[in-house]
């Protein structure tokens, strides 16, 4: 009994300096971002690496989830004859949750773990030893881009997922069970305001790129330095990175009033 | 690391479609507009609104020309309710304004019957002339009134007539 509180005890504060630890790296970060030169070109391939790579998967399931939710939302609202508010729904739905929570779970997956085993294995072939021998700093050089790029890169894949989506509801809601294409459309611009749902959208997306960029990076630069701990690294960052990007999700919705 | 253009290229083109669709969803989707860009403001009170929001379109025979910016209390405790209509439209003062709802329970918008006086709205004036949202509880339940009176009208005669 008394080993079982110390477990949770134990937990309690490998958990508080965890947080601690990654706060100092955030820090630690966003001072490298700022210290000249500016690493122009690493943070542009990184952008190719998390951003353009992440287009397809990002593009299809958003047309995916439009898709989805035109059907459902059709047999749903058809019962009640509002079919004509389709297009609220599937956008109302996209806007405000699932466009920046699934792009950051598919980013988390695509793009975060890829970052975490990259760093992971530079660590662990000492890669990261070896800059510093020459006098570089690994977090300006290899963390601060990629970090920076996550960060710049979820609002827009965020962006781009819902338009695919947007036009996923239009084709099964519009083509395929035909519903009008202007009340969609109307529909869709009437429900949804500028200030309380895109712009609550854009910051959901930017928080979850701040989470998920800086999680990946911690994962990999303070892995175990051999094969085993790169993969633990990696899973870490997929479970952390999900969970967190979920909680966050539902704090930012409280605090923004959405 | 060196210069390669095509990556170059591409990761530009990808800024600039997510900008786009950025700018889709705030613009067209969202109903981002710069405020006060040379449209004709015009205010109107309203004892009732009932579900009328901001961003309800105002019409004039069924056509959009305008939206409604913002609502607030005014000192007689009526609904103040500005709005941002199209630049070039010259409203006689005499124009005025109700509160409509499409369909059974659909969204409110305002219809504004343009009138016949030769004095033109002024920017930033106001529709003094302005009816009050249908409010269908109000209307059932004076129906329900009407009717129970009607029936208590005609019941009277007939009892009286089984009384003769």
């Amino acid at each position: 009994m008394l080993q079982l509180i110390e477990d949770i005890g134990f937990a309690a504060v490998r958990f508080v300096a965890e947080l601690g630890r990654i706060t100092w790296f955030a820090v630690d970060v966003a001072r490298a971002v700022f210290t000249p030169p500016p690493r122009i070109r690493a943070f542009l391939g990184e952008m190719f690496n998390i951003g353009v790579l992440s287009l397809l998967i990002i593009c299809v399931s958003g047309a995916a989830v439009g898709m989805v939710l035109g059907l459902q939302g059709y047999n749903t609202l058809v019962r009640f004859a509002a079919e004509e508010s389709l297009g609220a729904v599937v956008g109302l739905s996209l806007i405000r949750e699932l466009g920046p929570v699934l792009t950051a779970l598919l980013t988390t997956g695509r793009a975060g773990s890829a970052t975490t085993a990259e760093i992971g294995t530079m660590v662990a072939t000492e890669q990261l030893d070896g800059l510093r021998m020459l006098a570089i700093d690994p977090v300006h050089l290899v963390v601060a881009p990629k970090t920076l790029a996550m960060i710049a890169a979820m609002p827009l894949l965020s962006a781009l997922f819902i338009v695919c989506g947007l036009a996923g509801g239009y084709f099964v809601g519009v083509a395929l069970m035909g519903v009008d294409a202007g009340s969609y459309v109307s529909s869709l611009q009437n429900a949804v305001d500028f200030r309380d749902d895109v712009l609550g959208s854009v910051l959901k997306a930017f928080v979850f790129g701040v989470l998920i960029g800086l999680i990946s990076t911690f994962r990999g630069y303070t892995c175990q330095p051999t094969s085993a701990g790169v993969s633990a690294a990696t899973t870490s960052t997929v479970v952390v990175g999900s969970v967190s990007v979920l909680l966050f999700d539902y704090i930012i919705t409280a605090l923004w009033g959405v | 690391m060196n210069r390669s253009p095509r990556r170059d290229l591409i990761v530009g083109l990808f800024v600039l479609a997510g900008l786009a669709a950025l700018a889709y969803l705030s613009m067209n989707v969202g109903g981002l507009t710069f405020r006060n860009q040379g449209g004709l403001v015009l205010y109107a009170s309203f004892d009732e609104i009932g579900g009328l929001k901001p961003r309800a379109p105002v019409v004039i025979a069924g056509v959009k020309v305008g939206q409604v910016v913002d609502i607030t209390l005014d000192a007689d405790y009526r609904a103040r309710v500005r709005m941002d209509l199209r630049r070039d439209l010259k409203l006689p003062v005499d124009t005025s304004a109700s509160i409509m709802t499409a369909g059974l329970l659909g969204d409110q918008y305002i219809s504004l019957q343009v009138g016949g006086d030769d004095r033109l709205l002024e920017n930033g004036g106001t529709i003094t002339i302005t009816e009050s949202a249908l409010s269908l509880e109000r209307l059932i339940g004076k129906f329900i009134y009407s009717t129970d009176r009607g029936g208590s009208n005609e019941a009277k005669p007939s009892s009286t007539g089984g009384e003769r």
